[in-house]
Formats: C-alpha cells, sequence, structure tokens
C-alpha cells in the first residue's frame, strides 16, 4: 500500500453532508437572533454559570478532541515512530479544524466580541497573569502553526496541477515547508502543552466553586492528559471510521501498538488524580459527595475501562475492540472536562444552568460545519494516506460519514 | 451621647474626602499588601436597619434604572441579589438567634480575582485601591464572573451590547472630592468611607465597646488577602454570605503555579529548543512507510 495522502475522490453533496449544510442553516439562523438580541435572550447562561456549553464544550472538549495533531506529532517525530506517519496529516486536519471552530465558538461566546483583535494585538495591555489571556494567544498562534502544518496538502495538490502560478508557488514553497518543519513540529508541540495544561488552570482561581472532588493544583496536568487521550483515542476513532466510509484499509495492527501507549496514559491519569485526592485528604468525597460522586466514578471506570479494552489490544488485535476503547475514552475525557467546567462548578445562591435550544443548535451548527469541511478536504485534497480513490472515481459514500464530526 | 464616636466619623469623612481630590497615578498594586491609605467602606450590620436608602442614592449616583418587580399589581424596586442595574443591594439574614440586614457590593480587593484574571486589564487596580472597570479593554469573556469568590461582577446579559456592571466605589464621585453615595446617605453609619487604616482602627473601637453585640472578628482585614470593603457582624460572616476565604488571596494558587511553570519564559522556550533539536533529527526516519524499521 501506498504511504502518500491522496484525495479520496467522490461526491460531495451526499445525504449526510446535506443533512449536516440543513443543520448549518438552522444554526446560522440562531447565531443572527444572538448577535441581535444578545446572550441573555438566546442562551442559558446566567450570572452564576457566566461559561456554558460554548466554553465547556466546544472550546475544552473541542479541542481536547483537535488534539489529535499535537499527540501524533509527538508521537512521530520526537519519540521517532515514523511507522505512524499516515496517520499525522489527516490527524493535523481534524486539529485544524477543531481550533478553527473553537476559535469561531469563542466569537459567538464573548460579549463584546468586537474588541476581541485587540488581544493579539495590544500586547503592552496584556495582562501577565491572566491564564485566560495565555490559553488566547497560544491557541491563535496553534491555529496558525496547524494551517502552515497542513498547507502541504493543498501545495501539493497545486504542485500536480502542473502549470500556472500556484503550481510554481507550491514548487517553490514546498521545499521550503521541509527545512521548517522541525521547527514547526516543536512549535506545534509546545503551543498545545501550554494552553492545554492552562485550560485545567483556568479553574484554580475558581477555588470556592469548583467541587473538592475536581480542584486541585494537578488541574493543569490532569488537563494535558487528558489532552492526550482524547486526542490518541480520536486518531483510532478517525482511523476506523475513514476506513469505513471512505474505503481506507484498516490499520488494525499498527493502531494496537498505540493502545498501550494510550491505556498507559490514562493510567498515569488515573493514578495523578487519585494521589491527589489522597495527598489532599479527600478520597472520602468520592463515596460521599453524593451526585458529585456519581459523576466521579463515571469519569474514572468510563476511562479505566477504556485502558483495559486498548491494554487487551496487545493480546488480540480488534478493530471493532479499538473503537469501543476509543469511544469509552472520549467519553471519559468529554465528561471529566465538562464536569469541571460545569457540573461540579457551584456557584451557590441557588444557580442553575442547562443549555438553551439556541446554544446546542449553535453547537451542532459547529460540529456540522467542522463535518463538512473535513468531508470536502479529504475528498479532494491529499489528506489521507493508503486510500485507493482518485480524484476522478466517484463511488457512493455510506452514511457512517457522518460520525467524522465527532471525531473532529 | 457618644459624641466622640461622631466626632471622629465625621474626622473620617473628611479625611475620605480630602484623599479622595488629591490625584494620583493608578498604579498597578497586585501583589502589594493592603494600603492603610487606600479608600475604604466599613459595613457595620449590627447598625443597620434596612431602610436601603443606599440602594437607591446609589442607583441615583451610577444612573442605573430602577428593577421594578411587579408584586400582587404593586411596583417594587426591590432586587434580591447584586445585578446588572443593581451595585449594592441590602440583604435579610437570620441564623435563628440573631436577624437584620447587610449591605453587599464589591469588595474591592486588595489583590483582586477579577483582575488578575482579565486579558487586557479591563478590571485593574486603580487609584486608592480601587477596583476600577474600563469597556473599551474588556472583550466580554465574563472569567472575572468566574474568578470572583463574591460573585460580584454582573454581565449585562439583556443587551446586545453588554458591559460587566460592579461598585467602582464611586470613582466619579470622589475625583470631585465627595464621598459613595451609599455612605454619604446611610442615616445609620451603618456604611462610613474613609481610609483603610483609619476604618479598621475604628472597627477595632466598636468591638471593644460592645464585645457583646459583634463577633470578635473584621470581615475583610485578612480574609482572600484583605478587601477594601470591611465587615461587622452581630452573627458568623457566613450567614451574611461572606465567604471562609483564608488568608491567601483568591487568585494566589494560580498564580503561583502558573507563575511556577512560566517563570521568565524559560520552560516554554526550552521546551521549544529540546524538541526543534529532537525533531530535527528525527526528520529522516518520517516518512517511512509503515512495516519499515525505524532507527531506535
Amino acid at each position: 500500500m501506498s504511504v502518500r495522502a491522496r484525495p479520496v475522490g467522490g461526491k460531495l453533496l451526499t445525504t449526510s453532508v446535506q443533512i449536516m449544510l440543513a443543520v448549518l442553516g438552522f444554526a446560522t439562523i440562531a447565531a443572527v437572533a444572538r448577535f441581535l438580541k444578545g446572550l441573555g435572550a438566546t442562551t442559558a447562561m446566567n450570572d452564576g454559570f457566566p461559561w456554558g456549553i460554548w466554553i465547556a464544550f466546544d472550546v475544552v472538549v473541542g479541542t481536547a478532541l483537535a488534539s489529535g495533531g499535537y499527540a501524533m506529532a509527538l508521537l512521530v517525530y520526537v519519540l521517532n515512530k515514523g511507522r505512524y506517519h499516515p496517520l499525522v496529516r489527516p490527524a493535523l486536519v481534524t486539529s485544524f479544524l477543531g481550533y478553527s471552530m473553537a476559535g469561531i465558538a469563542i466569537v459567538f461566546d464573548l460579549g463584546r466580541f468586537w474588541n476581541l483583535w485587540r488581544v493579539p494585538l495590544f500586547f503592552w495591555e496584556w495582562n501577565g497573569t491572566s491564564i485566560l489571556l495565555e490559553v488566547a494567544l497560544c491557541m491563535i498562534v496553534y491555529t496558525l502553526v496547524l494551517a502552515v502544518e497542513i498547507s502541504p496538502a493543498f501545495l501539493e495538490r497545486w504542485s500536480a496541477d502542473g502549470h500556472g502560478a500556484r503550481a510554481a508557488l507550491a514548487r517553490a514553497w514546498l521545499p521550503r515547508l521541509e527545512r521548517a518543519l522541525p521547527f514547526l513540529v516543536a512549535l506545534g508541540l509546545v503551543l498545545p502543552t501550554m494552553h492545554q495544561s492552562s485550560l485545567g488552570a483556568l479553574l484554580l482561581v475558581a477555588q470556592t466553586k469548583v467541587h473538592p472532588l475536581w480542584h486541585t493544583g494537578l488541574l493543569p496536568l490532569l488537563f494535558l492528559l487528558t489532552a492526550f487521550a482524547m486526542g490518541y483515542a480520536v486518531i483510532f476513532f478517525e482511523a476506523i471510521f475513514s476506513a469505513h466510509a471512505f474505503g481506507r484499509p484498516l490499520e488494525t495492527r499498527l493502531l494496537a501498538r498505540l493502545g498501550a501507549f494510550v491505556a498507559g496514559i490514562i493510567v498515569v491519569f488515573l493514578a495523578v488524580r487519585f494521589s491527589g485526592l489522597f495527598a489532599a485528604d479527600r478520597l472520602g468525597l468520592t463515596v460521599r459527595a453524593g451526585g458529585y460522586a456519581f459523576f466521579f466514578w463515571a469519569e474514572t471506570l468510563l476511562l479505566a475501562a477504556s485502558a483495559f479494552l486498548f491494554l487487551q489490544q496487545g493480546v488480540r488485535a480488534s478493530a471493532a475492540a479499538q473503537l469501543q476503547a476509543a469511544l469509552l475514552a472520549l467519553a471519559g475525557g468529554t465528561l471529566y472536562r465538562v464536569d469541571a467546567f460545569l457540573t461540579a462548578y457551584r456557584p451557590g445562591q441557588g444557580w442553575v444552568y442547562f443549555p438553551s435550544f439556541f446554544e446546542i443548535l449553535i453547537t451542532l451548527g459547529i460540529v456540522a460545519t467542522e463535518t463538512v469541511a473535513y468531508v470536502y478536504l479529504v475528498r479532494r485534497y491529499p489528506v489521507l494516506a493508503g486510500v485507493t480513490g482518485t480524484e476522478t472515481e466517484t463511488k457512493p459514500v455510506p452514511a457512517a460519514a457522518v460520525g467524522q464530526g465527532v471525531a473532529s | 451621647m457618644d459624641i466622640s464616636r461622631r466626632t471622629a466619623l465625621k474626622t473620617f469623612v473628611a479625611a475620605g474626602a480630602a484623599a479622595a481630590g488629591v490625584p494620583e497615578a493608578a498604579a498597578a498594586r497586585v501583589g502589594s499588601g493592603p494600603s492603610p491609605d487606600d479608600h475604604a467602606l466599613l459595613v457595620d450590620a449590627v447598625r443597620c436597619v434596612g431602610c436601603r436608602a443606599c440602594v437607591t442614592r446609589c442607583r441615583e449616583a451610577n444612573g442605573k434604572a430602577a428593577d421594578v418587580q411587579v408584586v400582587d399589581g404593586a411596583a417594587y424596586d426591590a432586587p434580591l441579589d447584586l445585578n446588572a442595574r443593581t451595585l449594592t443591594v441590602v440583604k435579610r439574614f437570620d441564623d435563628g438567634h440573631e436577624a437584620g440586614f447587610v449591605k453587599a457590593q464589591c469588595m474591592h480587593c486588595v489583590h483582586p480575582a477579577c483582575a488578575s484574571v482579565c486579558m487586557l486589564g479591563a478590571l485593574h487596580k486603580g487609584a486608592h485601591g480601587v477596583v476600577e472597570y474600563d469597556a473599551s479593554k474588556c472583550v466580554g469573556c465574563r472569567y472575572c464572573q468566574v474568578a470572583c469568590p463574591f460573585n460580584v461582577p454582573k454581565f449585562e446579559w439583556a443587551k446586545a451590547a453588554p458591559r460587566i456592571v460592579k461598585c467602582e466605589l464611586c470613582r466619579h464621585r470622589t475625583a470631585e472630592g465627595k464621598i459613595p453615595a451609599c455612605a454619604e446617605v446611610c442615616p445609620r453609619d451603618a456604611v462610613t468611607f474613609g481610609a483603610r487604616g483609619a476604618l479598621l482602627a475604628e472597627a477595632r473601637r466598636r468591638l471593644e465597646a460592645r464585645p457583646e453585640a459583634y463577633q470578635p472578628a473584621i470581615y475583610g482585614e485578612t480574609d482572600g488577602g484583605g478587601t477594601n470593603v470591611l465587615y461587622l457582624s452581630p452573627v458568623p460572616f457566613a450567614t451574611l454570605g461572606l465567604p471562609a476565604l483564608g488568608t491567601e488571596p483568591a487568585p494566589a494558587l494560580a498564580e503561583t503555579i502558573q507563575h511556577g511553570i512560566y517563570q521568565g519564559f524559560v520552560a516554554p522556550v526550552a521546551l521549544l529548543g529540546a524538541l526543534s533539536l529532537v525533531t530535527w533529527r528525527n526528520r529522516k526516519a518520517v516518512g517511512q512507510a509503515p512495516g519499515e524499521e525505524e532507527r531506535r
């Protein structure tokens, strides 16, 4: 099989893509309402819960799901596992889409979004103690780094066109990008290390509000570990679903070895979390804290089950078990992050929050946009390696392509 | 009666007004301790009778519309809590033994969490230790609301162009030599404006004079790293809705951990250098077909 990435080809406007475009249409109406009417009229957020699912899910979970590029770059370029190289480019594409969409979600969420452009530019106003500023700047730069990292997919296609200014441009820039790659990759590793850990650090200040089962000085480390676990899990999800949707060969054996690595990360996460609770003398809360204890154990058991299944891959590799393990890790990591920001957040004074219809619709619109963009990119540009299809082929696409949305 | 106390209070007010008139460069004070010269309020829950004159006068002084609730056909300006139109509110407390009223507003922390987390410093320590808001630097991220342990900053949810709203200790009035509206109107001296050091002395004097009436502590003297709004109470402070914060400033943990990691930006730069080197060394191995042997 070929290692070179090739466009998958095929029809773009499949039924699943049409459904997602419809979702996007409805979400656009909701978005117009949000900007005309303000956040109070369209969301369930309030002075007690100033952050809702646009932050907790679209940004905090969304960028963890978009950590595949980060996780794979670490594996391939630093740990020198060249055999995983075919998985890098699709991972970078989903990462780029995930971060771009998180950026768009932030614009919906910000009350005074028109001031956002000042944040990266007005460096003399930067507040050095603001963890959110660090997260914002890191994410902006990282999205640009990802754009450069995936640009060869476009340049290769232009170069392959063979003539014209675009082809000349592509041929001039491809070798330059090649040379800059080590530095770009390193930058693409440092930036997520910073902001994925800082997403957890955002909650450090809310000591009186975040439940003690979640609030710990280890939050930055725990968030970094979930970014890795979820980033790798997304690779499984993506590899298996693109095999199904785009007729790509399954890489069950290759992924089985990666599974042991993911299991290791999850075990470290659980060990850090439990030793933190032990050190703070809070282990008792895991049985006494009622509903909070339930969510704590739900996270713990989902992740532990995922690690168990991943470890079994060392004995007998199976794509179905890998998918299950990946989904468990994604569910556990997502629950942990949403819980830390919403479920375990207790502002007091009777404040409650459950996302409004508009909030959910806009979140779905963001997921749909991401999915459509992914389908377009893999069908038209050389992203996936090992595919047999070419641009000229037009083959029917199974509805399973819908699943890509969750993966990105 | 206690003429001396009256005189003392008048002196604080005069001193506060004098201090207000002195222009002082807005200095970033995050990190330094409490200053005895900072503008401060002393709120005395033993004296407050719940007349809510402060709430009304605060609205007038800050141009906020009444928060009208209609109950059984009658309209009341009766906010239940601080909100986007209400910078100060009077609440009832009752712990079974003692009942009374207490005023809530921004605590003007010595080391405010809201200012610590604010990206461009829209919320910041201004002159006289007042925590000020500058909407031109605000993106509306609402991290201040997450960070504030007192749930003070409020957001104008109903507006398409919202701002953060909170008490700024009537800095527009103190700049003209006046004192904050709430302290000016209070008929019981339950809210007193003055310099922090002088108000602490006054609070101690009240505790000594009537120890049976008060809890033996001044909330805000050291709580949460110190606040410029100080409270005296007949009931435990938690009953007033004031959280137990310890003596560490609320943002201390986050700042300590984050500064530990990013001290001088050495760690990220070192990591970038090390990773660049490793990826440069490994660049040949990348692009190998699966199944080919790795170099190590």
